[in-house]
């Protein structure tokens, strides 16, 4: 802790153990049950989950209430201790350590909060400074570390203020700043933007980014709101009832969706959510002369192509724009397009067809 | 107001406050030393929380509550023996010294219990985090944090130590309530009492006035940028 203070990372060790590809966070047939307590019986919070976040890489866990997102992070810092299962982290099996082996760890474990946390009677400088204090390092090591954090995270010119002189959004970077003080590699986010509006949100999302990629810091980050994942996720695991039920890219994720949860989730971004005069007019079955709905993700380089003029002519068959969205996840073009065609069973067939040849995906909605 | 009092009473007066202040300062202080850790071992002690011992807890709890219940007229009559091994004597200012802090002890250690408590959970959960153990979540968290509240808890006490300080008079312990008992009321001095009241008012006012102040300066959740 005595080494000269700069706000790059050590350089990189030689990997250890036998991984082929370095995960800095790995989950494996991990299990958490929280006994049974008078009146309560055993609830089982997280069954069987494996999970790997790659080195570097920022990982969104998306869940409902309830679904174990909560559990599954204070898992990483040993919070909580898994009940069956291992979970390493940057090396180390947290789940085989004592407490003073897990106190140890922490220290490399940055974590931030959904109410941030701050002790109200230290300014932004002593907040940002307790993890140091509580690590032994010396006041003028403190210094030379806790003045360029708080440049990093812009905050500067709040250095003596009180958390109560600070806006949800500045709070949220001196958590930041806390959190980064004793150089972790891993930095845990438990819902830290749910208490903000959008705007500020957004900023901190940045922030997150910009520590994700100038650090080389890994992170594992909490949420029930897609819309975190989309900016800031490189990968998503959707965690339903404990277990985790799908996971992969997040683009792949939002343009192939799997599974309902996961479905369900993407709705409520990315346009897909149907206007309301036309989602309370939505059956499941074909009315004479009406319409079929249907959904195209367009992805990559398709984004911009002119599927449905193409469509339209190979066909001949009218298409009818319900409602179009271009978007960017990830840095990649992904585009929503809903449409009405005629509802006969063999001219939605062939559309699908011909939607499916571009390698884009294709569904059916329903009928209006 | 001290023109109708003679020079002989004024000074009986001066003698008997400085007796209070002196017991309400040692019993405050020992009473602070041994109710503090126990309050906090009694807030952090559950089972669950950063020292975990569910059985003591609760021996400790129902001590603590057994004392409190007790009237403390009662409480100085029926630890006479302890008082005499204490202070060698169970009469006067000194020995008045021994019931009061066995009466304040618990009653702080409750009051220091429930201002840690009042500390955001949230707050300890971080510096878990952040690697503390659980004596640094004491000194580092939980005692800063709850300053402001242990300062007005303090200053509750001591303002009870006032009263109670008054009571021993009743049965030899010097100060005040002595002297408002001796003159004022055996030998009929109605204007002794009065002064006795006063003064009583005045050092309440003045503990009081100071813990708040105090209090205030050290709470630092409801400021104006
Ligand atoms: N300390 C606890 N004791 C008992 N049950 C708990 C505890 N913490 C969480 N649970 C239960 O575990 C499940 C998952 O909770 P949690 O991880 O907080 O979910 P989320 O953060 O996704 O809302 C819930 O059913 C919850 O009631
Ligand atoms: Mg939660």
């Amino acid at each position: 802790m005595n080494a000269p203070f700069s706000i790059l990372p050590p350089p990189p060790e030689v990997a250890r153990g036998t991984d082929v590809t370095p995960s800095t966070i790995r989950f494996e047939h991990v299990g958490k049950s929280y006994p049974a307590r008078r009146g309560t019986p055993e609830v089982a919070a997280l069954t069987d989950v494996d999970l790997a976040v790659p080195e570097g890489a920022i990982l969104g866990v998306i869940g409902r209430s309830g679904a174990g997102k909560s559990t599954l992070i204070r898992l990483v810092n040993g919070l909580e201790r898994a009940t069956a299962g291992r979970i390493v982290v940057d090396g180390t099996d947290i789940t085989a350590l004592n407490e003073a082996g897990l106190r140890a760890a922490r220290r490399s474990i940055g974590m931030i909060f959904q109410h941030f946390n701050l002790l109200a009677r230290r300014t932004a400088y002593e907040n940002v400074a307790l993890p140091l204090e509580i690590a032994g390092v010396s006041a003028r090591a403190i210094k030379e570390r806790v003045e360029p954090l708080l440049d990093l995270v812009g905050l500067s010119d709040k250095r003596d203020r009180y958390p109560a002189e600070l806006s949800g959004g500045q709070k949220q970077r001196v958590g930041i700043a806390r959190a980064l003080a004793s150089r972790p590699r891993v930095l845990l986010s438990d819902e830290a933007t749910s208490a903000l509006d959008p705007e500020t949100t957004n900023q901190i999302l940045a922030l997150l980014r910009k520590v994700n990629a100038e650090l080389n810091l890994t992170v594992l980050l909490i949420t029930h709101e897609m819309s975190v994942i989309k900016a800031v996720a490189d990968r998503v695991a959707v965690l339903d009832g404990g277990r985790i039920v799908e996971e992969g890219p997040t683009y792949d994720l939002f343009a192939r969706p799997q599974h309902p949860t996961t479905r369900s989730f993407i709705a409520a971004v990315a346009g897909s959510a149907l206007p309301p005069y036309v989602a309370a007019r939505l059956k499941d079955t074909p009315a004479p002369g009406g319409e079929a709905l249907v959904r195209i993700v367009f992805t990559g380089d398709h984004a911009t192509d002119p599927v449905l003029s193409r469509i339209s002519r190979l066909l001949g068959v009218d298409v009818n724009i319900i409602q179009a969205q271009v978007d960017e996840i990830a840095g990649r073009p992904f585009g929503v397009i809903v449409v009405g065609i005629p509802n006969a069973p063999e001219t939605v067939a062939a559309v699908l067809r011909s939607v499916e040849q571009l390698n884009l995906s294709a569904e059916v909605l329903g009928y209006v | 107001m001290f023109d109708i009092l003679s020079p002989a009473i004024v000074d009986l007066l001066i003698e008997a406050t400085k007796a209070t202040l002196y017991m309400v300062a040692v019993a405050g202080l020992i009473g602070t030393a041994i109710g503090l850790p126990l309050g906090v071992f009694l807030a952090t002690s559950r089972s669950g929380e950063l020292f975990a011992a569910p059985w003591l807890n609760h021996v400790l709890g129902l001590v603590v509550n057994a004392a409190r219940s007790t009237p403390f007229i009662i409480l100085v009559v029926a630890i006479i023996p302890f008082t005499r091994l204490i202070a060698g004597t169970s009469i006067g200012t000194s020995a008045a010294i021994v019931p009061l802090t066995v009466a304040a002890a618990p009653f702080i250690a409750r009051l220091i219990e429930a201002a840690i408590r009042e500390v955001d959970q949230g707050l300890v959960e971080a510096a878990r985090a952040m690697g503390a153990s659980p004596l640094q979540i004491v000194g580092k968290v939980l005692l800063p944090e709850a300053l402001p509240a242990i300062t007005l808890a303090l200053t509750l006490a001591v303002v009870s130590l006032i009263g109670y300080s008054a009571m021993v008079g009743a049965v030899g312990g010097g100060g005040l309530g002595d002297l408002g008992i001796r003159f004022g009321y055996q030998r009929f001095m109605p204007e002794v009492m009065a002064a006795v009241v006063i003064v009583l008012i005045l050092l309440v006012q003045a503990v009081q006035s100071a813990g708040d102040l105090l209090a205030r300066h050290l709470d630092k959740r409801n400021r104006r940028g």
